[in-house]
């Protein structure tokens, strides 16, 4: 039995940190120009102290506006996706759950798709739209996962992956149909793609978006670790069971709505993240929320840094890296529960 | 209320006597009513039910299956509103207090549900501890000790450090005991927790309930079908039949003959054992039935 404190979730959390500030390094470097890691670091001090004008307008041009906020939108991303997915796990008190796997992610980019065709020059209308989807999507999936007023683990994965098909079909649909207008291309909304360059501000909404969404889930951490046991169970030790899934129902759909609709439906992170944080730390709510939103960062901005430079010049979308990882994961982890 | 007056006068005293104690739980004519919709006519009822519990007393709900017994434990523990009546924990009513204060008060061990991610069973004891934290704490000094004394109260110190799903049902249902103990509730309720047990688990499970409703002031309600352990280890029963409480009082004064074989459909042997407790003898069904 090792016991939780706050220092074990800090210094885990410092150890992911550092992880990731690795791997952050790496992908600013690597890519069709190259920096040696000195360039980066003087360049990247000169930009950071103020002294911006001894910046070379090459690290600028490529650092500062295509590789950093490529960079950024992919850890926000990734925490967002995984910290869903291990709300959606207990949540739905199964562990395959995710928003992707759950069609949430495809529901989410159907919303997306359908603002953007109504009504693209209402501002935040794509993520609003987004979060809409996403909600709507799970709502669905929760009915159609139950029978006999019980969630059931198999139809409610079933239900999952034939809602994702059928509104995977209607984006196919949406988009060729109105191929002549402007709009990102459909493998961005099926794959995922990090490489959309964003307005600053709607970076800025994404991070408070992320922080309050996923500090929602935070506080109800201790909760969900008794929630996991079943819902009677946690009523009977004192969680106000009707309010904790609220709280995580809607800031789970938050957060996958605020994720699809600036990189589309990536998918398995946020399913695969939370299994292996609670394999590396433990299945405590409380560390694992923290140590799944460094992880899926980690996860993500690797997977991109892999997907562009692997064919360079030619891109994969990211979620073409991630579905490869994460298919085969997946089934192993269906074969070792269904054992 | 006359009801009522007439079965507190019924009962015999040997338990009151021996505990003297204040009421702690009472259950006045609450009843309950299960319909697949609002509006439809009701599929099960369970008619007004009266008895009253103190500390150190051990009530058993006894009745075959679908009497109604776990809805009358269901009520008790707050989990569902009562169609009439009402149930006090000292004074106040169950399904109202807020879900903390009332897991601080009233533990409920469940027939098992299953756990989707592994757990181990220290950890799930400490879990007890959850009413008495606020949402983001991590566990004190005093968690961790409430915890151990909880394992050791059921004798499980030893499975501290092994996983829940891989120790057998006995030892798993003493560990559930031991997180209910961990909440340091005045009331403990127990749904068929011999269920599954072998017969020397069973009595080292009843024993353990006994004592701890002897030395710690637990009351300790218990829903069974089991009529020789509940005699055994009872100070009063409630016997329930089809959604109806037929009677209420000690193992001596309910099991009579005639209405136990109605109860339960069964011809059964009655004698008085030791310490004015009865002892219940199985037979096979009589040629005539």
């Amino acid at each position: 039995m090792k016991r939780l404190t706050l220092r074990r979730v800090l210094w885990s959390c410092a150890l992911l940190a550092t992880v990731l500030l690795g791997i952050v390094a790496l992908a600013l470097r690597l890519g069709a120009v190259p920096f040696s890691f000195g360039d980066l670091g003087q360049n990247l001090w000169w930009f950071v102290s103020g002294q911006s004008e001894k910046v070379s307008t090459d690290f600028r041009l490529i650092m500062v506006d295509i590789r950093l906020p490529r960079i950024l939108l992919g850890i926000v991303v990734g925490a967002a996706l995984s910290v869903a997915g291990a709300g959606f796990q207990a949540l739905l008190r199964n562990p395959l759950a995710d928003p992707y796997v759950l069609g949430v992610s495809s529901g989410a980019a159907l919303g997306a798709i359908l603002a953007l065709l109504a009504a693209p020059a209402v501002p935040l209308i794509t993520p609003a739209a987004a979060f809409l989807g996403a909600a709507a999507t799970i709502a669905a999936v929760y009915f159609l996962g139950r029978r006999q007023g019980q969630l059931d683990s198999s139809t409610l994965l079933l239900a999952g992956i034939v809602t994702a098909s059928f509104l995977t079909a209607m984006i196919m649909f949406l988009m060729t149909s109105l191929a002549s207008r402007d709009l990102r291309g459909i493998s961005f909304w099926l794959m995922g793609d990090l490489s959309a360059s964003l307005p600053r501000g709607l970076l800025w909404i994404l991070i408070t978006g992320f922080f309050a969404a996923a500090g929602a889930i935070l506080t109800t951490a201790s909760d969900l670790n008794v929630l996991l046991a079943g819902e009677r169970e946690a009523m009977h030790l004192g969680v106000n069971v009707t309010r904790v899934k609220l709280v995580v129902y809607i800031s789970a759909s938050v957060l996958t709505g605020l994720a699809v609709s600036v990189s589309g439906a990536i998918g398995y992170v946020g399913l695969l993240v939370p299994h292996v944080m609670r394999m590396l730390f433990g299945s405590d709510y409380r560390l694992l929320i923290p140590t799944s939103a460094l992880g899926g960062a980690i996860a993500i901005v690797l997977a991109d840094t892999l997907a562009r430079t692997l064919i360079a010049p030619t891109q994969l979308p990211v979620g073409a890296m991630t579905a490869m990882a994460g298919a085969p994961v997946f089934i192993y982890l269906l074969r070792r529960r269904l054992a | 209320m006359s009801g009522t007056e007439s079965i507190t006068e019924a009962r015999p005293g040997p338990s009151a006597q021996r505990h003297s104690s204040h009421v702690r739980l009472n259950v006045e004519q609450a009843s309950y009513a299960y319909s697949a919709r609002k509006q439809a006519a009701p599929l099960f009822t369970l008619e007004a039910t009266t008895f009253q519990a103190g500390e150190r007393e051990f009530v058993a709900i006894l009745g075959p299956n679908a009497s109604g017994k776990s809805t009358l434990l269901r009520l008790i523990a707050g989990a569902i509103a009562p169609l009439s009546g009402r149930i006090e924990l000292d004074g106040f009513e169950t399904y109202h207090l807020d879900a903390r204060t009332r897991a601080q008060r009233i533990a409920l061990v469940q027939q098992e549900s299953p756990l989707i991610f592994p757990i181990l069973a220290g950890d799930f004891v400490l879990q007890g501890r959850h009413p008495h934290g606020r949402s983001l704490w991590f566990e004190k000094d005093e968690d961790f000790a409430i915890a151990e004394k909880a394992l050791a109260q059921v004798g499980a110190e030893h499975l501290r450090d092994r996983w829940m799903h891989e120790i057998s049902g006995g030892e798993k249902q003493r560990v559930v005991l031991a997180r209910a103990l961990a909440q340091q509730p005045l009331v403990l309720l127990l749904d068929e927790p011999t269920l599954h047990l072998d017969i020397r688990a069973q009595i080292d499970l009843l024993c353990r309930l006994r004592h701890l409703a002897d030395e710690h002031r637990y009351t300790v309600i218990e829903v069974t079908h089991d009529l020789g352990l509940a005699a055994e280890f009872a100070d009063q029963i409630v016997l329930l039949h089809r959604g109806k409480c037929l009677r209420v009082g000690t193992p001596a004064a309910v099991y009579q003959r005639e209405l136990l074989e109605q109860v339960f459909e069964v011809p059964l042997g009655i004698e008085a054992g030791p310490a004015g407790r009865p002892r219940v003898i199985v037979q096979g069904r009589r040629e005539e039935m």
